[in-house]
């Protein structure tokens, strides 16, 4: 499978005794929603935690290709997956800045290349004209982000004031807002009401055709996942119980089994 | 509002006075023992008899009454009896400036006390009624808009009064000195705000930056004759190459073990200039600084041969205020210069990245932010400016030593970072003026001056406890504000 976005190989992550990842391989193809689903405390973060460079995976290899580049993710930086390997995910628990207005939040979420464009900050403090149209297009950006997950009229709101949805929306706007190849939402319809869900699955399906990028998708909610996913990679305990799509994993026995009577709902350890 | 009055009510019958009694009775007991060997003996130097004991049990056995009845007052208030505690006020206040007591610091202390309950008791009554607390709301609401709107104008007028400030009759020598120190906490808290407000990295050590400059300043003049002005980039970036040597250990810390180690980094350069007497002269210090000059012309009645006085090269009458003028004017450009930087700073991506960092670091990294170069630009930038600081110290004081870049001073600066409001610029200007001002105005005082400095900072921390300026202005819109407000 060369032409895989990611490729995980035998991912192994333990914490002192206990296995949270057993030997686990999947891989995601570019402009395709792959969902990742199993039970709380399946492991399913923990993978996402992998990925992203917040934990150093006992074993396995994560390999990374876009642009005609391969990055070896488990040797990264965590910043540098995100900067370089082009990686950009959110958080089980919303982390925005809540302190900071929604545009600053995207603009935040641009930082390299306005970075590059005020010259590491020197040409910037002397006011030198080149950072001010990075700054634009930058905004640009943003308003474009803004316009998409309906927030245009609030974007000069501090973050933490707005609507628990509206937040969900921004921290995936400001994930786009980094240019990434690959999208990592963990649980992002946890808390939403159904309307805000179906405007979620609008928001991700228009990721995917529009934006052509691909989707890693932890949830919990089933019609979600059947509704909007390409591929599915199931977990239980630890283990990759099922894998493909979704209408064989729907069929299959195994994860019949993991679920049956399962009605999980709630807050697994979500981050390092 | 009318929770809070339907929860008066039924309080004060069911109020527990056994309860409260014997709460208030530990609380003196407990007063009592920790305070026997403090207060109750005291050692006496007799001269031939030696050391011996002084009692002082009246005054122990007065403090402790006076304990116990605030105790009481403050559960009356906290269960909803605030005219018993309005009672004890009232009557602590008459008792210490009626009676005479043992000791004025004990009239002090309870005075003091008696009108801080007498306050509470008629914050908590106003609170209480309905109507009371709709017009608190109201109040202070409508004032929390006004003077947000009155920020910008705020600063242009202490701006305006900071430039006048030397030509008013009234600014004599004392006046002069006054400004120039509180000029220096200025700059020193917006430098020390781009690493705690913004950058949200609390550091406990930045005095070192300070001595750093202030040292640097002082042996490249006395040993190798540099002026201030060629001195000045030098101790900025010697300071900077500090900020970054202290950053690097500390990168991975966070929060309260930030604090600690950079405290031990304050203290360590403090501790090396103390002992390393062949370069620093150790504790004797460093003297004959020269002052700063402008174009070299020194302030002298009459100055060397082939040199032009400051008094002369102006056309004016000698006067030794010129030099402080001179002073005052260079820490007034250099303050406002950390200003204009910091302001400038926090609308671009560097400033933006060390807020964001200060509201979440994990989300940082997930966006590809470098949190350890963030964390030591930061660290940099705001040890240059102490660094600045401190060479324009050693050029006004003309002698330093160790003893002026004690923990203490950290303390301040930090202690007005947080008081301002962190993040704040004005704020910072409000708290400078108010710690290092009013002590200095207060002097009359004398051995009560940290005590009123205590119960003020204790008081704003109440009532406003995320500092005097706690309002944020984004650093860019899409949307002009609703209010007349604009950034500053
Ligand atoms: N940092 C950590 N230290 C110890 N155990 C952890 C850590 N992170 C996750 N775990 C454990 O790994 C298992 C999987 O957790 P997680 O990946 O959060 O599950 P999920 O996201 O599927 O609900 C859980 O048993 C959890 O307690
Ligand atoms: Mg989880």
């Amino acid at each position: 499978m060369t032409g895989s976005l990611i490729q995980v190989d035998h991912l192994t992550m333990r914490f002192g005794g206990l296995v949270a990842i057993d030997d686990v391989s999947f891989a995601a193809e570019p402009k395709q929603i792959t969902a990742i689903i199993g039970p709380n405390g399946a492991g399913k973060t923990t993978v996402f935690n992998c990925i992203t460079g917040f934990y150093r995976p006992t074993v396995g290899r994560l390999s990374m290709r876009h642009d005609g580049h391969e990055y070896l993710l488990e040797r990264m930086r965590g910043y540098q997956i995100a900067a370089r390997a082009r990686v950009a995910r959110t958080f089980q628990n919303i982390r925005l800045f809540p302190g900071m207005s929604v545009l600053e939040n995207l603009l935040v979420a641009q930082h390299n290349r306005l970075m590059r464009a005020s010259g590491y900050t020197l040409l910037g403090v002397l006011g030198l004209s080149g950072y001010r149209t990075a700054e634009a297009r930058a905004v640009d950006k943003a308003r474009g982000w803004l316009d998409r997950i309906g927030l245009m009229a609030h974007a000069d709101r501090q973050a933490g004031e707005l609507p628990y949805g509206s937040q969900r929306r921004l921290e995936i706007a400001r994930a786009m807002c980094t240019d990434p190849r690959l999208l990592c939402l963990d649980e992002p319809a946890a808390g939403l009401n159904p309307r805000e869900s179906g405007e979620l699955n609008e928001l991700l399906l228009s990721i995917r055709d529009r934006d052509g990028i691909g989707v890693l998708l932890i949830e919990h909610d089933m019609s979600v996942v059947m509704a909007i996913s390409d591929h599915i990679v199931v977990l239980d305990y630890g283990r990759k119980i099922a894998d493909g799509t979704p209408a064989a994993v729907r069929a299959d026995p195994a994860v019949i089994r993991a679920y049956l009577g399962e009605a999980d709902e709630g807050e697994g350890a979500g981050h390092g | 509002m009318a929770l809070a009055a339907a929860r008066t009510a039924p309080a004060a019958s069911t109020f527990d006075w056994l309860a409260a009694v014997k709460d208030a009775a530990i609380t003196a007991l407990l007063a009592a023992a920790l305070g026997l060997f403090m207060v109750g003996f005291r050692t006496a130097d007799r001269g031939a008899a030696g050391l011996q004991f002084d009692y002082q049990f009246t005054d122990l056995l007065i403090a402790c009454v006076a304990i116990f009845l605030g105790r009481l007052a403050l559960t009356a208030a906290s269960k909803g009896m605030a005219w018993l505690t309005l009672l004890i006020g009232a009557a602590l206040l008459a008792a210490a400036q009626g009676l005479k007591l043992p000791s004025d610091f004990l009239t002090v202390v309870i005075s003091l006390a008696g009108l801080a309950l007498l306050l509470h008791a008629a914050w908590a009554l106003l609170r209480g009624s309905s109507a009371g607390a709709a017009a608190i709301a109201d109040v202070s609401g409508r004032v929390n808009a006004a003077t947000v709107r009155l920020f910008p104008w705020l600063g242009a007028g202490m701006l305006a009064f900071a430039v006048a400030l030397p030509f008013m009759p009234f600014a004599d020598q004392q006046v002069m000195d006054l400004g120039i120190l509180i000029l220096t906490y200025v700059m020193l808290g917006w430098g020390l705000n781009i690493v705690v407000g913004l950058a949200g990295l609390l550091d406990l050590g930045y005095v070192a930056f300070y001595a750093v400059g202030a040292y640097t300043y002082a042996l490249l003049s006395t040993q190798n004759g540099w002026s201030f002005w060629a001195a000045l980039p030098a101790a900025g970036v010697l300071a900077a190459m500090f900020g970054v040597l202290l950053g690097f250990p500390v990168l991975r810390l966070r929060g309260d073990y930030l604090a600690i180690v950079t405290l031990g980094f304050g203290e360590i350069v403090r501790i090396v200039l103390l002992n390393w007497v062949d370069f620093t002269q150790g504790p004797a210090g460093i003297g004959s600084i020269p002052t700063a000059t402008i174009l070299d012309h020194p302030f002298v009645e009459s100055p060397p041969e082939g040199k032009v006085a400051f008094h002369q090269w102006l056309g004016l009458e000698f006067s030794a205020n010129h030099r402080l003028i001179v002073l005052y004017f260079i820490i007034l450009v250099l303050a406002l210069i950390t200003n204009g930087v910091t302001i400038r700073l926090r609308r671009l991506p560097i400033g933006r990245a060390w807020e964001a960092l200060r509201e979440d670091e994990t989300a940082c990294q997930a966006l590809g932010i470098n949190p350890t170069n963030t964390k030591l630009t930061a660290f940099a930038i705001g040890a240059m400016f102490a660094g600045f600081a401190g060479s324009f110290f050693a050029a006004k004081q003309r002698f330093i030593s160790p003893e002026s870049f004690v923990f203490i001073e950290s303390a301040i600066i930090l202690s007005i970072v947080v008081l301002g409001g962190m993040g704040s610029q004005l704020g910072v200007v409000l708290a400078a003026v108010l710690l290092i001002g009013l002590p200095e105005w207060f002097r009359d005082l004398g051995q009560y001056r940290m005590l009123a400095f205590g119960l003020a900072m204790v008081l704003i921390m109440i009532f406003k406890p995320r500092g005097l300026v706690a309002h944020r202005d984004p650093t860019i819109r899409l949307h002009p504000p609703s209010g007349r407000g604009s950034p500053s």
